[in-house]
């Protein structure tokens, strides 16, 4: 049986996911004997090489490039996995589509970022706006709204049994079972 | 239904759940009824020591084939109940998690995370699928006016509990509905909360009348470290169903019991 190949990516997340994927310790070598990574920042490929099996994503979208990545995942994996709270719901970027009283929130949100902080040193007022920065959305929308995701796996991070559990029935074909003690949302 | 009128006089009458069969006394609602045998009905907007309400309708069962907020139904006499069927169960899957998608329930940053029973409810359902609905992010105001507590409206899940806690417990009638339909959220009896009568001492603002982490004490967020908050070793329901156990209250570690 050939290896199934599993590519991940980190969208608008702190790879704190990726990371977990790490807490999985020495059942990684159970794992390589199955599975190989295709693009991810694990091996550092930045290309898909060929079609792969099972697709994780970290992160939701909050810029143009997300949106394009997270599309060629969903174009060139079988199986498409929402990894962590912020692919699932949004996260803790999705705040500031919650912010009170604006008419603009990102507008509010860079402006305390870079202007409006105290603890801000930015004496030329600028906001970065380089253009090899990606567009940044007007709000920032869960991996369900852009495209079709198969299958989630809840906790920030989920922990490394959760990943565990759930890769292990993905790479079996099965849609991943978690039992009460392994769905976390926090 | 049985074909006889119901008889109130009769002192105990015979139900069953889930194909077992228990005798309780009469004048219960299903709810009560379930809790006396030591069976968990799941529930959000009911809570002990506060009137009925109905209106989160997770606690659905089937009474003689027909759907019924366990709650508020009286239960009848050999009354044939369904509490834990996967027909019940995906209704109050579908419940909990339209409840997720009204509000904006971010857990990793909420500090009733652990004890959030909207949260710990949707782990006993065991909702890890991915949605089918799409999220409603709303933007309704925070209420930070009270120097002891703070009211975020976006994690409100529109129980009612502190409206009847506050109505009946503390005699103050701090909250209330306004609004309908998707409008519908918890107003204050003043134009914010610091101009009410509300206390941090109210039972209203108590870590058992708020399921969510929409009544904020301030000052005293995450003070259970995880591993250690209420619902992190077992899950929602474990004392109702374990009959030995049910008296003993759950109590939240708080700071203040130190002072």
């Amino acid at each position: 049986m050939r290896k199934k190949r599993i590519a991940t990516a980190s969208l608008a997340g702190c790879f704190g996911c990726h990371m977990s994927l790490l807490d999985i310790d020495e059942r990684i070598i159970d794992l390589m004997k199955v599975a190989e990574f295709d693009r991810s920042p694990l091996n550092d490929f930045k290309k898909f090489t060929r079609r792969c099996d099972i697709g994780l994503i970290e992160g939701g979208c909050c810029n143009e490039d997300n949106v394009h990545v997270l599309r060629e995942f969903r174009k060139n994996c079988d199986v498409l996995v929402a990894v962590g709270q912020c692919a699932i719901m949004g996260g803790l970027p999705v705040m500031r589509n919650a912010i009170m009283h604006s008419e603009d929130p990102l507008r509010e949100c860079l402006d305390e970022a870079y202007k409006a902080s105290p603890k801000v040193m930015n004496p030329e007022n600028q906001i970065p706006n380089d253009p090899a920065l990606p567009l940044l959305l007007d709000k920032v929308y869960t991996l369900v709204d852009v495209v079709k995701v198969d299958y989630q796996i809840p906790g920030c991070p989920p922990s490394g049994d959760v990943l565990w559990t759930a890769l292990s029935a993905l790479i079996k074909g099965e849609p991943p079972e978690l039992d009460w003690a392994l769905i976390k949302y926090d | 239904m049985p074909d006889e009128a119901p008889n109130i006089s009769q002192k105990y009458i015979e139900f069953t759940v889930d194909g077992e069969v228990y005798s309780v006394r009469n004048g219960l609602s299903i709810m009560d009824a379930c809790d006396m045998v030591g069976i968990y009905v799941p529930r959000l907007c009911d809570s002990d020591g506060l009137v009925p309400q109905g209106s989160c309708r997770v606690c659905s069962v089937k009474q003689n084939g027909r759907t019924v907020a366990a709650c508020t139904q009286p239960l009848e006499n050999g009354a044939v109940i369904e509490n834990e069927t996967l027909e019940i169960k995906n209704y109050r899957r579908d419940l909990v998690r339209m409840l997720f998608h009204e509000g904006n329930h971010l857990c990793p940053i909420c500090e009733a995370s652990g004890r959030c029973e909207l949260q710990a409810m949707a782990y006993r359902l065991g909702i890890s699928q991915a949605t089918k609905y799409p999220y409603l992010q709303p933007v309704r105001p925070v209420d930070a006016s009270h120097p002891d507590i703070a009211l975020d409206n976006n994690r409100c899940i529109l129980c009612g509990r502190c409206i009847r806690a506050s109505r009946d417990v503390d005699g103050k009638n701090v909250f209330e509905y306004v609004g309908r339909g998707i409008h519908k959220r918890i107003g204050v009896n003043a134009d914010c909360l610091a101009n009410t009568d509300a206390s941090i001492d109210d039972y209203a603002m108590s870590l058992d009348v708020c399921p969510v982490g929409c009544i904020i004490r301030k000052g005293e967020g995450f003070f259970a470290p995880i591993g250690e908050r209420q619902f992190d070793s077992a899950p929602i329901g474990t004392q109702a169903q374990n009959p030995d156990s049910r008296l003993i209250p759950v109590k939240q570690y708080d700071p203040q019991d130190d002072t």
